[in-house]
């Protein structure tokens, strides 16, 4: 029986873009399928460290190789979505000098390059760490962006003939007998310029091959097959700054222990992290005493955060995972190796394998195992060339190098855009129109947006994740607005406004967790820049019921 | 020794100067001090009364019941059933009507809107139109209600306000009128991201500009710009960019060259009617003889027992000025503090409280901080109501119901117990209490 497509990846987040990208470059005929926009699940929910190994160094020898080697490669392929800041693992007077002993032999023994910092040589590098900090071990952790290398992931997927159906939830897996033929999934209105499915339609999509890479969420795909998928959710904050208080990611060098990482995120710091098993990743608690561990923890190395503004947090859900009977009790003992489940060999169920546990760093390394594995089952011969082949905006690095001058825009936003926009930079920013900075927080021009809003359509959250407008210290107050301006006249008055109110809603959702000191003070500005200034909240335009004008003031010319 | 005045304000937006002239009328001495640059700055420039009926759209967790709240007509109709500690409930209808005529006496001609008691609907900037009472005369030709056809003009360099955008909006609001936009570069404009002030020296100075065919001045070759899009219409509106000292003069060449009625559209941050308001207050800050002193913080007080003076914490004696780390002393009899809410600072917050910094009045709040908002963005947010509880005579209470100080009164966004952006009512409250409260430390004085 012919099918729609050879191999349907299920999520949109790294791991199914990666084998996506992988399974396409291959010569695959692929389709993904993402519930709603790429990143959705838990890629575009993480702290955005480019793992060095460092921190499995000690417990996770065979994790800590695969970090290191994936982290060169990811500096390789996609330098447009990594910044080199290098990490240290900071000791405290009170930690133990046998686990710093035993960290810098791990890193040495997994090949990472480590080298020891005195207090004095760590407080040089980052100047905001503790007075008594004892050392430091230096590691080429790294910042990556998930958003980008995720997006980038499934353009060269796109590329390379994929399908890639975003805002397209699976709501049933397609089975016959012992065997699993495809999905069905149900269309919702997606942002953009590309096709999606009218909205409330379902649609069978059939495979010769299906691999659920949904992560948190592969426990809930497995049910509708009546396949069972212990995935066990385990939820952590992040907390972010609005400055970068450090410009090094800053572990805490002592055995584990949550709120010991931050990690400097373009012009922010994000702080780090809890590890709380949940039962549903879609509906688990936010909670305060989080917040306030990040901030209460990690000011023992850095004590300047306890007096720093915090803009917002946010939670994700780690897809952890272990074989039936290992019986962990605490999830930071869960492994974070992946596991590569057939449903064949393990349920007699044939058609497909789901993908969980793994790390972000080591997603491409996962991809390729994948790919091999679904190679095999079609008895494809075909060998994966993901490590080398740069990915889109990255293939001409010497644009991300020159300078802001390049473009006569004032440095700290060329260089931003330039990261941005990789190799697109030019042909993005070089523009004759006046291109004036419409979000000042995060540097974010008009060119910038309206090329985002060109890949993305109407939706603002889209266009704020591929350019950061809206992200700064004043989290889209002053922005929103303008943002939402560019959408006009390709888009309608309508459509404009519901896409502004859509993007205000959502910057207060994360603000929510930050909502004291500066962050209260900003809050309560920008609930009165739109609903004093512009009555955005009582907006007559958004009521059935018609004001009675004629009933108030006419102007001072009285013969009105 | 310390600095000696009869009455102190501290603060100095609308709520502080209002307090200082309405003192300074009593004939008291009156020393007005002030920190930052005021939020007026942040403010659009109207006066909103009372735009919406915070009884009306109250309902529970930030779900509002009864359908969508419609615009007062009247302001003063709603005020006496306001809800018991409602600023205006507290000063009374009467202290909010003399407060309005006391700033129409000291804003002349630059406002308008004291010839109704209805609302006006103004148009906003994200183009919808939103209920105030009084209105700088720039803004007064493009009322909603007045049902002449308009051309808004945006300029490609202003991303806030893009014109089109604002007429489609204003349609889809129902206004009772034809409305088109159009966007033009700005003449003088050399770099894409300059400030709007720049905007308004340009029209204010009249600057020689490049045309494109040889020079002109800036309001010529705007003018010229406008008038190449204008069809019929009658009016036209432009964002709040015409000038600075002399917007009136701008709007009136504009007018001239174009032969039809121009208004402004307020803006957000920075806001120029706001900058003018600003400047409005503080020349008559200086012809009332106001003693003006900007720059510094407050930040500490010293109090004496007042035996029979009825208050939890005695007479303040004098507060203590941050300069340059040294702290000097002001006295005064009668104090008024304005310091303005979340925004302006007077109220504050860390994870674990919400209070008032300077005197540390009681600021009644949840204390569970995540009690402290809703999760719709415009829902029922308790932050938005932080701030002082006051008795009829505008004293701060403590939270056993009596006075903090025998001599200190409080004005404006310091205050507590109502919700200014969504009933748009934060101009009026910050004129009404200060008015009040200036007016009561003067008379206090004066016995």
């Amino acid at each position: 029986m012919a099918h729609d497509t050879e191999v349907l990846v299920l999520g949109g987040g790294s791991t199914g873009c990666g084998t996506a990208r992988d399974l396409a470059r291959r010569g695959l005929e692929v389709t993904l399928v993402e519930r709603g926009n790429l990143t959705d699940g838990t890629t575009g929910r993480m702290h955005g460290l480019l793992h060095s190994g460092g921190r499995y160094a000690v417990s996770d020898q065979a994790s800590a190789t695969e970090c290191i080697e994936e982290n060169e490669t990811l500096r390789e392929i996609a330098g447009h979505c990594v910044e080199e800041t290098g990490g240290l693992f900071v000791q405290r007077p009170e930690d133990p000098d046998e686990y710093f002993r035993e960290k810098l032999e791990g890193c040495r023994q997994c090949d990472i390059p480590a080298e020891v910092l005195s207090g004095r040589e760590a407080r040089e590098v980052e100047p905001y760490l503790a007075s008594d900090v004892k050392r430091a071990i230096e590691v080429p952790d790294g910042a990556v962006d998930p958003f980008r290398l995720c997006v980038a992931n499934a353009m060269d997927a796109e590329n390379h003939g994929a399908r890639v159906e975003t805002h397209a939830e699976v709501v049933d897996l397609l089975r016959d007998g012992d065997d699993v033929y495809g999905v069905e999934v149900r269309h919702d209105s997606g942002p953009g310029t590309r096709d999606h499915g009218a909205a409330g339609t379902t649609e069978e999509i059939t495979a010769d091959y299906v691999v659920n890479a949904t992560g948190a969420w592969a426990g809930q795909i497995g049910a509708m097959a009546d396949l069972e998928v212990a995935v066990r959710p385990s939820k952590g904050v992040m907390t972010i700054m609005n400055v970068r208080q450090v410009d090094t990611v800053i572990n805490r060098c002592r055995p584990k222990g949550d709120a010991d990482i931050v990690v400097p995120h373009e012009t922010t710091a994000i702080l780090g992290t809890t590890d709380e098993e949940v039962d549903d990743p879609d509906d688990y608690p936010e909670e305060e005493w989080e917040v306030d561990m990040m901030i209460d923890t990690l000011s023992e190395l850095l004590p300047i955060l306890s007096e720093s503004r915090t803009i917002r947090s946010f939670w994700g859900v780690r897809p952890l995972y272990e074989p039936p009977g290992t019986g962990t009790q605490d999830p930071t003992d869960i492994t974070r190796d992946f596991f590569l489940l057939d449903h064949d060999d393990r349920d007699g169920v044939s058609g497909m394998s789901t993908i969980v546990g793994g790390k972000f760093t080591t997603y491409r390394a996962m991809a390729e195992e994948i790919a091999d594995h679904v190679c095999d089952k079609l008895g494809v011969r075909a060998s994966c060339d993901t490590a080398d082949a740069a990915l889109p905006g990255s293939e001409d690095l010497a644009v991300l190098e020159r300078g802001m001058d390049d473009f006569g825009l004032r440095s700290p936003i060329a260089r931003r855009s330039k990261q941005r926009l990789g190799s697109r930079s030019e042909a993005v920013l070089e523009t004759e129109e006046p291109n004036p900075v419409l979000c000042a927080c995060e540097g974010v021009t008009r060119a910038e947006v309206r090329d985002a809003i060109g890949q993305s359509g109407s939706d603002l959250n889209a266009v704020r994740i591929r350019t950061r407008a809206s992200m700064g210290n004043c989290q889209g107050g002053f922005c929103c607005q303008q943002l939402a301006c560019e959408l006009h006249p390709e888009y309608d008055e309508a459509t404009t406004r519901a896409a502004l109110d859509e993007l205000f809603q959502e910057r207060w959702k994360g603000q929510r967790h930050a909502l004291w000191g500066e962050q209260l003070s900003q809050a309560m500005l920008n609930y009165a820049l739109h609903a004093t200034t512009m009555n955005r909240d009582r907006d007559p335009a958004g009521v059935d019921e018609r004001i009675a004008f004629d009933a108030f003031d006419g102007g001072p010319g009285g013969e009105r | 020794m310390a600095i000696e005045d009869d009455v102190l304000v501290i603060g100095g937006g609308l709520a502080g100067a209002t307090a200082a002239l309405s003192a300074a009328e009593r004939d008291a001495t009156v020393r007005l001090i002030s920190y930052k640059q005021s939020t007026l700055r942040h403010a659009s420039g109207l006066i909103d009364v009372l735009g919406y009926d915070p009884t009306a759209v109250a309902g529970t967790g930030g779900e509002r019941e009864g359908g969508e709240p419609t615009p007062l007509v009247d302001p003063f109709e709603a005020i006496p059933d306001l809800p018991e500690g409602h600023p205006y409930e507290r000063v009374g209808l009467e202290a909010v009507r003399e407060s309005l005529l006391f700033f129409d006496s000291v804003a002349g001609d630059a406002y308008a809107g004291d010839h109704t008691d209805a609302n006006a609907l103004v148009p906003t900037h994200g183009g919808t139109v939103k209920p105030t009472a009084r209105y700088p005369a720039t803004t007064a030709a493009g009322i909603a209600s007045d049902p002449r056809s308009t051309l808004l003009v945006g300029f490609e360099t202003l991303p806030d306000f893009d014109a089109p955008l604002a007429a489609s909006h204003l349609e889809a609001a129902g206004v009772p009128f034809e409305s088109r936009g159009v966007t033009l570069s700005f003449p003088g404009i050399e770099r894409d991201d300059a400030k709007i002030t720049r905007y308004a020296h340009i029209l204010e100075r009249d600057e020689p500009v490049d045309s494109g065919a040889g020079q002109t001045s800036a309001r010529a070759a705007l003018a010229h710009a406008i008038g190449a899009k204008l069809a019929d219409e009658s009016r036209v509106g432009l964002p709040a960019i015409l000038g600075d000292d002399h917007a009136d003069t701008v709007r009136r060449d504009l007018e001239e060259r174009l032969g039809v009625d121009v208004f402004e559209v307020p803006m957000g941050p920075p806001s120029l009617p706001g900058i003018r308001l600003e400047d409005l207050l503080y020349d008559a800050l200086e012809d009332a003889g106001v003693r003006v002193t900007t720059g510094v913080p407050v930040v500490d007080y010293e109090s004496v027992d007042a035996d029979g003076a009825g208050a939890n914490r005695g007479q303040i004696d004098h507060v203590l000025v941050d300069r340059k780390r040294k702290r000097v002393p002001y006295s005064a009899d009668q104090y008024v503090l304005a310091t303005g809410g979340l925004v302006g600072k007077g109220v504050q917050s860390d994870r674990e409280r919400v209070y008032e910094p300077i005197f540390d009045c009681h600021v009644a709040h949840s204390e569970d901080r995540y009690d402290w908002f809703v999760d719709e963005a415009f829902g029922e947010h308790p932050f938005a109501q932080f701030g002082l509880a006051v008795d009829r005579e505008l004293y701060p209470l403590g939270a056993d119901g009596e006075r903090e100080f025998s001599n200190l009164r409080a004005a404006g966004g310091v205050l507590g117990g109502f919700d200014a952006p969504a009933e748009k009512s934060g101009g009026g409250v910050s004129l009404s209490t200060g008015y009040a409260a200036g007016a009561a430390a003067g008379e206090e004085v004066d016995r």
